[in-house]
């Protein structure tokens, strides 16, 4: 009988130590910049899975740089994901939650479960919430639900007077007219988007400068490719859309998720941050900014970062994996940047040339990463140094009290807007310029 | 002899098979886990993932099935006591146990994504609870008429 217990006994230590896993990460890996630490590939049994759990703001707010101010302009939103600034000030949020992937394996009801417990139990709103703050007090003076019955709607640009807005499915036009509040009806298709199973729904949107080009992110339908490659025929690609037609051609293939999408400002040339694969280990694969370049294959699911190759893909397919290109910024692993903006017309002190980036957090990792706004430094159109954080905080004793997703520079107002999907508020930072210019609600706010 | 001996009659109702619901769970263990074992070994030809889906759930269910068959396993040895088939209750208990252990590693590796679902390590597994499951069923329904 002894036998019998101590061989149970091992079994269930040795299982306990594979469950247990790896997935702790190496704290002093380099993975940001140019050309990161790639470790060795350490799947493990049991995907590590740390989440971190929801816990209220309590008056708290995110940590800025001395001397600026953050202030939460909107509350009690419906999963805000992307804002817009109009050119009267207005700003708008895209507010929704989208998928339709279909459980298709026990691990898809448990991953699943697991997920949800670090986000928002807050129904998206698939809507568009207007905010006009004419004074800049950081109370907004008007809130309307400015178009309303949406599908996931994530992705906004406004080209003169023709707001787009990208639902999950499809790309739609309303007709704008400057200081409206509210926009009726349905709004004109302009393309479907490809939308199987929208695992990764959110469709990321921007316009070329003249307008006439729209360029849609469209995310894969999978982590590499467990659903079947068929699904994957128009997915993880960057589409080009004529305005005029609403004739669609694949811009670049391979970037897996590419969740933002912004114009360089000084060298006019589309930029993506991507959300690359999990469960290869704590350290891999780094997500990435990186210029669009026409063309490009980026690599999913065949290979990451250029060509190291994914050895749970098959077929594999060593010829195009040669053909990969490298992405240009890593950000380092599991971050999940959602938000991309660069800074114009000088920025904020210290950070006056670059792009923020709002990471909304790790999952697949035993040390969270992310979890915050970082700013990475540009010169002549190019990434250069070392990202800085700009907005920190959402973390604190291990909980979440937000999780940063879309971030848009304002340029007239000198403020970064930060949408929150875990605490459903939208952020303003504003910084020591706005207190020279003697906003007294800056100022007090500051306190 | 005048009288003829009067035939000795076993007790009419005297169990030499396992107990039906103990029968049934099992059942499940060994069709499923040999069924994962197929559609693992088809996955390796294929790459068509769906056969990789199949055998998640087939491990799933010979786990769920299997869990009261390893319980009643163990209490039969705990118990000392010989199951009803003279079935040696160590031997069934170990067989159980490597069954549903390798199951359960085997279910975290079938989540997995793609190649990683299956792989060499997935199909050894879903081979390993299949002959446990087999062999375990083989002892248990091999019923040997007690000595008198």
């Amino acid at each position: 009988m002894n036998r019998q217990t101590s061989l149970g006994l091992v079994a269930a230590a040795a299982l306990a130590a594979a469950l247990a896993g790896c997935g702790k990460g190496d704290e002093k890996l380099d993975q940001t910049g140019t050309s990161p630490s790639l470790p060795r590939i350490d799947e493990t049994l049991v995907p590590p899975m740390k989440i971190a759990k929801p816990a209220g703001w309590n008056g708290e707010l995110p940590t800025v740089p001395a001397g600026f101010t953050i202030v939460p302009v909107a509350t009690d939103l419906k999963i805000p994901r992307q804002i817009l600034v109009l050119p009267n000030g207005d700003i708008l949020v895209a507010e929704g939650s989208g998928g339709h992937a279909p459980k298709l394996r026990p691990k898809d009801v448990i991953a699943g479960y697991i997920k949800s417990l670090g986000k928002s139990s807050v129904k998206g709103g698939d809507r568009i919430t207007l905010l006009r703050d004419a004074n800049g007090d950081g109370k907004p003076e008007l809130r309307t639900s400015f178009i309303e019955d949406l599908d996931a709607p994530y992705g906004l640009a406004l080209v003169g007077n023709d707001l787009y807005v990208a639902n999950q499915g499809a790309l739609l036009r309303f007709a704008y007219t400057p200081g409206a509040t509210r926009i009726a009806g349905k709004g004109e298709e302009v393309t479907k988007l490809p939308a199987a199973v929208n695992h990764h729904w959110t469709k990321s949107l921007a316009a070329s400068g003249d307008g006439s080009k729209l360029y849609v992110g469209i995310g894969s339908n999978s982590n590499i490719g467990e659903r079947g490659m068929s699904i994957e025929e128009d997915s993880a690609v960057i589409w080009e859309i004529d305005a005029a037609t609403g004739a669609s051609r694949i811009f670049v293939t391979g970037i897996r998720n590419p969740t933002a999408l912004a114009f360089e400002p000084s060298s006019n040339v589309l930029w993506a941050v991507v959300n690359e694969r999990d469960e290869l280990g704590a350290e891999l694969v780094p997500d990435y900014l990186t210029s669009v370049r026409e063309g490009a294959f980026y690599g999913w699911p065949y290979s990451y970062w250029g060509r190291h190759p994914d050895p749970r893909v098959h077929p594999q397919k060593p010829e195009l994996v040669r053909t990969a290109v490298t992405p240009d910024y890593a950000l380092g692993s599991h971050v999940a940047p959602l938000g991309l903006s660069f800074a114009t017309e000088g920025g904020l002190p210290g950070y006056e040339t670059g792009a923020f980036v709002g990471e909304h957090g790790s999952w697949n990792r035993q040390t969270l990463a992310g979890y915050k706004v970082s700013f990475i430094p540009f010169a002549n159109g190019r990434p250069a140094g070392k990202p800085k954080d700009f907005v920190t905080g959402f973390i604190k004793d291990g909980k979440a009290r937000g999780r940063p997703v879309g971030v848009t520079w304002d340029p007239a107002r000198g403020a970064l807007w930060i949408a929150d999907d875990l605490s459903n508020t939208v952020w303003r930072v504003t910084g020591p310029r706005a207190l020279a210019m003697g906003s007294p609600v800056a100022a007090a706010a500051s306190k | 002899m005048a009288t003829a001996p009067s035939p000795r009659i076993d007790p009419p109702y005297r169990r030499h098979a396992p107990h039906p619901l103990h029968a049934i769970l099992l059942a499940f263990p060994v069709a499923l886990f040999s069924s994962a074992l197929l559609s693992d070994i088809t996955y390796l030809n294929s790459a068509e993932m769906q056969w990789s889906n199949f055998s998640a759930w087939l491990i799933t269910g010979g786990l769920i099935f299997g869990a009261p068959v390893l319980l009643w396993s163990a209490i039969a040895l705990l118990r000392r006591r010989k199951l009803p088939t003279r079935t040696p209750a160590l031997a069934y208990f170990l067989l159980i146990l490597v069954m549903w252990i390798a199951g359960l590693v085997n279910a975290f590796e079938h989540s997995q994504d793609a190649w990683s679902s299956v792989g060499t390590a997935g199909v050894t597994l879903s081979a390993l609870s299949t002959l446990a499951a087999i062999a375990a069923a083989w002892l248990l329904h091999a019923a040997k008429e007690p000595r008198a």
